[in-house]
C-alpha cells in the first residue's frame, strides 16, 4: 500500500507521518471496501439470497455444472452471489493503484470511494447479479493499469502482466476490442505529440505480440483476433510504432537529417489510419442509444465534476493522465453510441472527478490552512508541507465558478503557475527551500470565507452524490426481476410465481420432457427447473426462436404440430394480466410474430394488427385472437373476475370462452403469472379438425394463412 | 542526382561508423533481432507460395518470430547504457524480465501451434 508519493519525503520527522499516512491510507480502502460491499447487499437484504437477472442464470448454471455437480448447490448459489462483491471489492483495490499512478494518493481513494458507489457500475455488480461485465469492468481497469505502470517503469515484467490481464479480459467480455482499440490510439496519440519513448515500445510492443496470441486462444475470438477489422488498428500501431522506433534509433546514432523526412510519412500515414479507422468504431453500435435521464440516473453528479477533472489531468499532461483523459472521452462517445456501455464509462468517470473532487480540497483546504496560519502570525514552516502539495489553478477556477463563490479578491494568476510536471520533484524542492514555494503559495490562496464556503459546498454535492446512490442501490438496481414486490394500502405483495412455476416443473414433469417458451425464460427454466429448452438467452440461431415464434403465432393446431416436431412437452408462458405484470408475453407477442415471420413468411405481422394497432380486445383481429399465444394466456381467464378484463392492457379481452383441443392446462401459478401446457397425445389430432369454438365473435373465420404448411413437416 | 548518391554514401558511412561504436553485447542482440525478423519473412514467403492452410500453424510461426524480436528489441533498449530512462534497471532484471516473458510467449505458442 505504500504508494510512492507517501514516501517521498526525505525528512527524518516526516517518515512517521508517512507511515501514519500509510495506515491511514489502508484504512480508507478498507472502509470504501466495506462501504462497496454493504451497499451491493440491498437486494439480498430486501429480497433473498437468489440470482435474480435473465442472464446470471446462464452462468450459474456453468459454475454449476462445473464445480457443485450434484451437492452444495445453496452454497453455489450463495457463492455466485457473492462472487460479483468480491471481485468488484478486488477491483476497487486495484484501482487507487491506477489512480496513484497517474496522479496521486488523495485523488485515487476519491475516485475509489465514488467508484465504490456508482449506480452504474452497482447496476451490474449488484448481489445476485452475477454477471461476466461485473468481472470484465475489473479486468479492464486491471489492464488499463498495468498499461499505466508499465508506461511509467518500462519493465517488461509489467508488459507480460499485462498481456495476461488483457486474456483475462478477453475471456470475460466480447468489450475487450475496447482495450484493443483504445491502447493503439493512445499510443499513436503519443507518437503523433512527439511523446515517443521507449518505454511506450516495451509497453506496447510486447502487448501487442502477446494479446493477439492470447486471444486467439480464446475460442470464442479465435481467429479474428487477426482475421477482422477490429483488431487491425492494433497492427497498424504496432507498424507504425515500429518505424518510429527505428527512426528515432537512427536518429539516435546520426545527425538529424534523416528524420524530418521520416517524421512526415510517419504523421501521414497516422492520419490516413485515423480516419479509416472511425467507420470501424462506428460500426460497433448495435443496441439503442442512452437516454439523458439514463446519464443523470447513472453518474449523476459525476458529470459535472468531469470537466474539472480533465483540466487539471491538462495542467501537467503526462503518459498516464493524457491516457485517462483519452480513455474519458472514448468511453462518453461509446456509451452515447450504446447504452450498455455506460459500464464502461463509469470508471472513466468515476477517476476523473476523483482528480477534481481531490484537486479541489488540495487547494481549498491548503488556503485554509495558510489563512489559519497567518491568522495566528505562525511561522511560515507551519504551512512547509501543505505547501508542498502541488498547485491546481484550473480546478479552483472550475470549481469556485461551478459554486459561484468565485470572489473578486482570487488571483487569477496561478493559469501560467509551474505545473506539477511532477510532484515528487517539486515536494523536494519544497522541503529543502522553502523561500520559493511560499511566495507561489501567496498567489495561490483563496480568501478564508470563499474556501470554507467552497470545502461546504463540496461537501453537500458529495452528499447528494451518496445519498442517489444509495437510493440507487436500494430502490432501482436491487429488484430482482424473478421476484416481484408490489407496495399497496395493505402492505407490500411478493409474487414469486415464477420460482413456483419453476418448482412445479422440476418436480411434476420427467427429467428429460422438453419446455418451450421465448427465450426470454430459457436461463432460467435451465436454471431453476432443470428441463430442456427449445430456445434460450443465448440462442444464436435465428431460425431455431423463429420457429418457437411461429408456434406461438399459429393457431393451435399448427402450433401444436411444429412442437410435437420439436419433441416439445410442456409449453410455458407468461401472463401478467391478472396482476398487470406488463412484461409478459402478450407485450413481447409482436416480436414473435416479427421474428417468426422473418423466416417463415407465412406469418405476416398486419395480420395481428387492426389498423395498425395491437389489441387483444374486442377489436383485435381473428388471426390475432386465434393464436396459440392468446389462447394459452387467456384460457379460462374470464373465470376469475367474470369479465376478463386485463390489468395490463387495461380492457376487456376479445374473446373470453373458448376450449383448448391440443393443449391441456397443467398448471397455473398463484397470481396467474405463469401457465404451463401440456401438449396432448397424438390420437387428439383427429378431434382437432372439429375446431369446436363455442363463442367469440369473429372466432369462427379461421385464417387461412394459419393452415400453411407446418415448416418442419 | 550525384549529389544525392553522395550523400546516401556519406549518410551509410556514418551510419556504418556509428554503429561499430556500439558494445559487443548489443551486437549479439541485434543480431539476433535479424535473425528473427529474417525467420519471420522466409515463413511469409513460404505462406505466399505454399499457402496458409494450417493457419494457426503459420500465425504462431511468425508470431513467435516476431514476438521474440520485440522482446530483444525491449531487452536492448533496457539494457543499452545510453539509455538514461532506464539507469536504475540493473541489466540482470531486465534480463529475467525477458526471459519471463518468452516463457509465457512460448507457452502460449506452443498452446496455440495445435
Amino acid at each position: 500500500m505504500a504508494e510512492p508519493e507517501s514516501s517521498t519525503a526525505a525528512a527524518g520527522g516526516s517518515r512517521l507521518r508517512n507511515a501514519c499516512g500509510g495506515v491511514l491510507c489502508a484504512f480508507t480502502l478498507l472502509l470504501i471496501g466495506v462501504l462497496a460491499f454493504s451497499i451491493r447487499l440491498f437486494s439480498v437484504i430486501k429480497y433473498e439470497s437468489v440470482i435474480h437477472e435473465f442472464d446470471p442464470y446462464f452462468n450459474f448454471r456453468v459454475t454449476q455444472v462445473a464445480k457443485f455437480s450434484k451437492h452444495s448447490i445453496v452454497s453455489g448459489d450463495c457463492l455466485c452471489v457473492h462472487c460479483s462483491n468480491i471481485l468488484s471489492k478486488r477491483f476497487l483495490g486495484y484501482l487507487p493503484f491506477n489512480k496513484g499512478e497517474a496522479k496521486g494518493t488523495g485523488a485515487g481513494l476519491m475516485a475509489a470511494a465514488i467508484l465504490a458507489m456508482v449506480p452504474s457500475y452497482i447496476s451490474r455488480s449488484v448481489a445476485g447479479s452475477y454477471d461476466n461485465e461485473a468481472v470484465a469492468i475489473f479486468a479492464l481497469i486491471f489492464t488499463f493499469y498495468l498499461y499505466v505502470k508499465t508506461l511509467n517503469t518500462g519493465s517488461l515484467f509489467y508488459a507480460t502482466l499485462n498481456a495476461l490481464s488483457y486474456f483475462y479480459m478477453v475471456c470475460s467480455w466480447g468489450g475487450y476490442t475496447f482495450i484493443i482499440n483504445l491502447i493503439p490510439i493512445h499510443v499513436l496519440l503519443c507518437i503523433v505529440t512527439g511523446r515517443y519513448s521507449s518505454r511506450l515500445y516495451i509497453a506496447y510492443a510486447p502487448l501487442v505480440i502477446l494479446g493477439t496470441l492470447l486471444a486467439a486462444l480464446v475460442p470464442v475470438v479465435g481467429f479474428n483476433a487477426v482475421m477482422t477489422s477490429e483488431h487491425f488498428a492494433s497492427f497498424l500501431v504496432f507498424i507504425i510504432l515500429h518505424v518510429v522506433a527505428l527512426v528515432y534509433y537512427i536518429k539516435g546514432l546520426l545527425t538529424p537529417r534523416l528524420f524530418k523526412v521520416a517524421m512526415t510519412l510517419v504523421i501521414t500515414v497516422g492520419l490516413t489510419y485515423a480516419s479509416k479507422y472511425i467507420p470501424i468504431i462506428a460500426s460497433v453500435s448495435e443496441h439503442q442509444p442512452p437516454t439523458w435521464p439514463s446519464y443523470f440516473m447513472d453518474i449523476n453528479v459525476l458529470a459535472f465534476l468531469i470537466p474539472a477533472g480533465i483540466i487539471s489531468c491538462f495542467l501537467p499532461l503526462s503518459d498516464a493522465s493524457s491516457f485517462v483523459v483519452l480513455y474519458l472521452v472514448t468511453a462518453v462517445y461509446f456509451s452515447g453510441v450504446m447504452v450498455r456501455l455506460m459500464l464502461v464509462l463509469a470508471p472513466a468517470a468515476c477517476i476523473l472527478s476523483g482528480i477534481a473532487l481531490s484537486e479541489a480540497f488540495d487547494v481549498l483546504t491548503r488556503s485554509v490552512k495558510y489563512q489559519l496560519s497567518k491568522l495566528f502570525d505562525d511561522s511560515p514552516a507551519a504551512s512547509g508541507d501543505s505547501s508542498a502539495e502541488s498547485s491546481s489553478a484550473g480546478t479552483v477556477s472550475t470549481n469556485s465558478a461551478k459554486n459561484e463563490t468565485r470572489p473578486e479578491k482570487t488571483e487569477t494568476a496561478p493559469k501560467e503557475k509551474p505545473s506539477k510536471k511532477n510532484r515528487k520533484k517539486e515536494k523536494e524542492v519544497a522541503e529543502s527551500v522553502p523561500v520559493k514555494p511560499k511566495k507561489e503559495k501567496k498567489l495561490l490562496v483563496l480568501p478564508m470565507e470563499a474556501s470554507v464556503l467552497g470545502i461546504l459546498l463540496l461537501i453537500v454535492l458529495g452528499g447528494f452524490y451518496v445519498v442517489h446512490c444509495v437510493w440507487a442501490a436500494a430502490e432501482a438496481y436491487s429488484a430482482p426481476s424473478i421476484v416481484l414486490t408490489s407496495r399497496s394500502r395493505d402492505g407490500l405483495h411478493v409474487f414469486d410465481d415464477f420460482r413456483e412455476a419453476y418448482a412445479w416443473l422440476s418436480h411434476n414433469t420427467d427429467v428429460d420432457d422438453k419446455v418451450a417458451s421465448w427465450w426470454d425464460y430459457g436461463y432460467q427454466t435451465t436454471a431453476m427447473a432443470n428441463r430442456t429448452v427449445i430456445v434460450d438467452n443465448n440462442t444464436w440461431n435465428n431460425t431455431h426462436i423463429a420457429t418457437v415464434g411461429t408456434a406461438m403465432s399459429s393457431p393451435e393446431k399448427a402450433a401444436w404440430e411444429i412442437f410435437n416436431s420439436l419433441d416439445v412437452k410442456y409449453v410455458l408462458v407468461v401472463f401478467g394480466g391478472l396482476v398487470g405484470y406488463p412484461s409478459d408475453d402478450i407485450n413481447k407477442f409482436l416480436w414473435m410474430v416479427r421474428i417468426g415471420g422473418g423466416v417463415f413468411p407465412h406469418i405476416k405481422e398486419p395480420d395481428y394488427l387492426r389498423d395498425g394497432n395491437y389489441r387483444v380486445d374486442a377489436q383485435g383481429t381473428p388471426t390475432m385472437l386465434n393464436c396459440l399465444m392468446y389462447k394459452l394466456c387467456y384460457y379460462r381467464f374470464v373465470e376469475t373476475d367474470g369479465k376478463g378484463f386485463d390489468r395490463v392492457r387495461g380492457y376487456e379481452i376479445g374473446k373470453k370462452h373458448f376450449k383448448l383441443t391440443h393443449f391441456e392446462e397443467v398448471f397455473t401459478t398463484h397470481h396467474w403469472m405463469v401457465r404451463i401446457y401440456k401438449l396432448k397425445p397424438q390420437k387428439n389430432r383427429v378431434r382437432g379438425k372439429l375446431k369446436k369454438l363455442k363463442s367469440g365473435s369473429k372466432a369462427s373465420s379461421t385464417n387461412a394463412a394459419g393452415r400453411k404448411k407446418n415448416p418442419w413437416q | 542526382m550525384p549529389r544525392a548518391t553522395s550523400d546516401a554514401k556519406l549518410l551509410i558511412q556514418s551510419l556504418g561508423k556509428a554503429y561499430a561504436a556500439t558494445p559487443t553485447n548489443l551486437k549479439i542482440i541485434d543480431l539476433y533481432v535479424v535473425f528473427a525478423v529474417a525467420t519471420a519473412l522466409i515463413q511469409v514467403v513460404y505462406m505466399g507460395i505454399v499457402g496458409s492452410f494450417p493457419f494457426n500453424s503459420f500465425l504462431s510461426g511468425v508470431l513467435s518470430c516476431i514476438g521474440t524480436a520485440v522482446l530483444a528489441v525491449c531487452l536492448r533498449i533496457q539494457v543499452n547504457k545510453d539509455n538514461k530512462e532506464f539507469k536504475d534497471l540493473p541489466p540482470e532484471r531486465a534480463f529475467a524480465d525477458f526471459v519471463l516473458c518468452n516463457l509465457v510467449l512460448h507457452l502460449v505458442i506452443m498452446n496455440f501451434l495445435g
